[in-house]
């Protein structure tokens, strides 16, 4: 018992750098789990408020930046309202939609690691929940992983646990949108079978086949693509319409059957 | 005089965190350079001190760190490892004079002091991006990113030291 003592005392700072290390890993290999350690992230309250006051102090500089690209945005959907005929609605007519927008401001961003994650300033209250798609007036740019009450962290496109479904514009032919951490203004489409014609420049749009966002949301353009080892499906590098250095304002898409059709899904999986 | 340590400390503690989260994280110069300028902290924490409170010191910095920039946990890692190697670290720099009690760091030669951050910084960045990337498939880009990083947090570091050294008394 005496030399056991002795062995602690005389390695304490040992031992406790281990504790530490092992502290260290548990928490990493908690975090690289989907559902994240729940407090430990940018979305929490402290590091959020210190984000959302910087960024109040720094949105002044591009201001006049960002009121171009919300009138180039409103130009492209006044045109769209006119030329479609789509008839004009009400705000009190937008609530019975499937789909609610909800507007946010990005307070963090990173675009140089290998998981990205992006701090928006809107969180539960405002309506915010795990699961929900984040875009921008370009393209996708994320889903929302964890929220806060005045906070949400969002899985950016550029993390290599991001999986969105995605398919070639005007066709029905989906793939699996992932990223290799190489680039940050391209990101990878695969599974889309060999069959499948392909030219350089053509639109990727988000597929249906998912409930976080609607159909045809753009993502990029096909930059290149090349067959797989296995010779049967493609590999696509994808240039992301989206700049994702240089984003602020974004929305929520919120689906209002959302849960309805996850609950299916929950059926199927546990049924088999 | 021993409350003016504490203080000292826990500001630069802040300043450190923050300066890190609000500016450097933000730099993405070329694309990927972001320099860690925290590091800093392990190098200006008093030599006299008990090791087992700056490990805990260390691990709580590493992790504010962490907590900021979403990378959980390889900061804190990467920082109370430095912190458990400091001691070897500088025995390896100063030789056996680190031990007397007179020892100070502003008495050693501008060297020795550069030899020594640039140690604490390319073991924090090696032990940081083996973490990060975790694994040997992107091997030119992990070398890519410890050698460019560090080269940035080295200068910046360097220029830091000489804006904030105490004038010698």
């Amino acid at each position: 018992m005496q030399q056991i003592i002795n062995f602690i005392l005389r390695n304490k700072t040992t031992l406790l750098y281990l504790f530490l290390l092992f502290v260290g890993m548990s928490l990493s290999i908690q975090s690289h789990s989907y559902h994240r350690a729940r407090f430990f992230n940018s979305a929490n309250w402290v590091s959020g408020s210190i984000y959302n006051t910087e960024s109040s102090i720094t949105d002044y500089f591009d201001l006049r930046e960002e009121n171009n690209k919300l009138v180039e945005e409103n130009t492209k959907l006044r045109s769209l309202l006119f030329n479609d005929e789509v008839k004009e609605i009400t705000s009190q007519e937008l609530d019975s939609f499937t789909f609610q927008i909800i507007p946010a401001k990005i307070i963090k961003n990173s675009y140089s690691l290998r998981n990205n994650y992006i701090t928006i300033n809107k969180g539960s209250r405002d309506g915010l929940e795990q699961d929900m798609g984040v875009i921008t007036s370009q393209g996708i740019l994320g889903i929302v992983e964890h929220t806060t009450t005045k906070f949400a962290a969002v899985q950016s496109l550029l993390n290599t646990k991001s999986n969105i479904n995605a398919k070639i514009k005007n066709t029905n032919n989906f793939g699996s949108l992932k990223w290799d951490t190489n680039r940050f203004d391209v990101v990878q489409l695969e599974d889309i079978p060999r069959m499948v014609p392909l030219n350089i420049g053509d639109t990727i749009v988000t597929g249906a086949m998912s409930s976080i966002f609607p159909e045809n949301i753009p993502i990029g353009t096909i930059k290149k693509f090349d067959l797989t080892t296995s010779q049967s499906f493609y590999n696509i590098e994808v240039a992301l319409f989206n700049d994702m250095t240089n984003i602020k304002q974004v929305y929520i898409i919120r689906n209002e059957n959302a849960a309805e059709i996850r609950s299916l899904e929950e059926k199927i999986s546990n049924d088999q | 005089m021993t409350n003016n340590v504490y203080l000292i400390n826990a500001l630069r503690f802040l300043l450190l965190v923050l300066a890190q989260v609000l500016v450097f994280n933000k730099l993405n110069f070329m694309g990927f350079i972001n320099p860690m300028i925290y590091i800093l902290f392990l190098y200006w924490y008093p030599i006299k001190q008990r090791r087992g409170v700056f490990i805990l010191i260390s691990f709580l910095l590493g992790f504010t760190i962490d907590v900021f920039s979403d990378t959980l946990a390889f900061h804190t890692i990467a920082c109370i490892t430095m912190a458990y190697l400091r001691p070897a670290i500088m025995r390896f720099v100063f030789g056996v004079n680190f031990e007397f009690q007179s020892f100070k760091l502003t008495n050693t030669t501008k060297a020795q002091q550069i030899t020594f951050l640039a140690f604490l910084i390319i073991g924090h960045h090696t032990i940081f991006f083996l973490l990060e990337i975790f694994s040997l498939d992107h091997l030119l880009l992990l070398l890519k990113k410890i050698v460019f990083t560090s080269i940035g947090s080295l200068l910046l570091c360097v220029l830091i030291t000489s804006l904030f050294s105490a004038e010698k008394e």
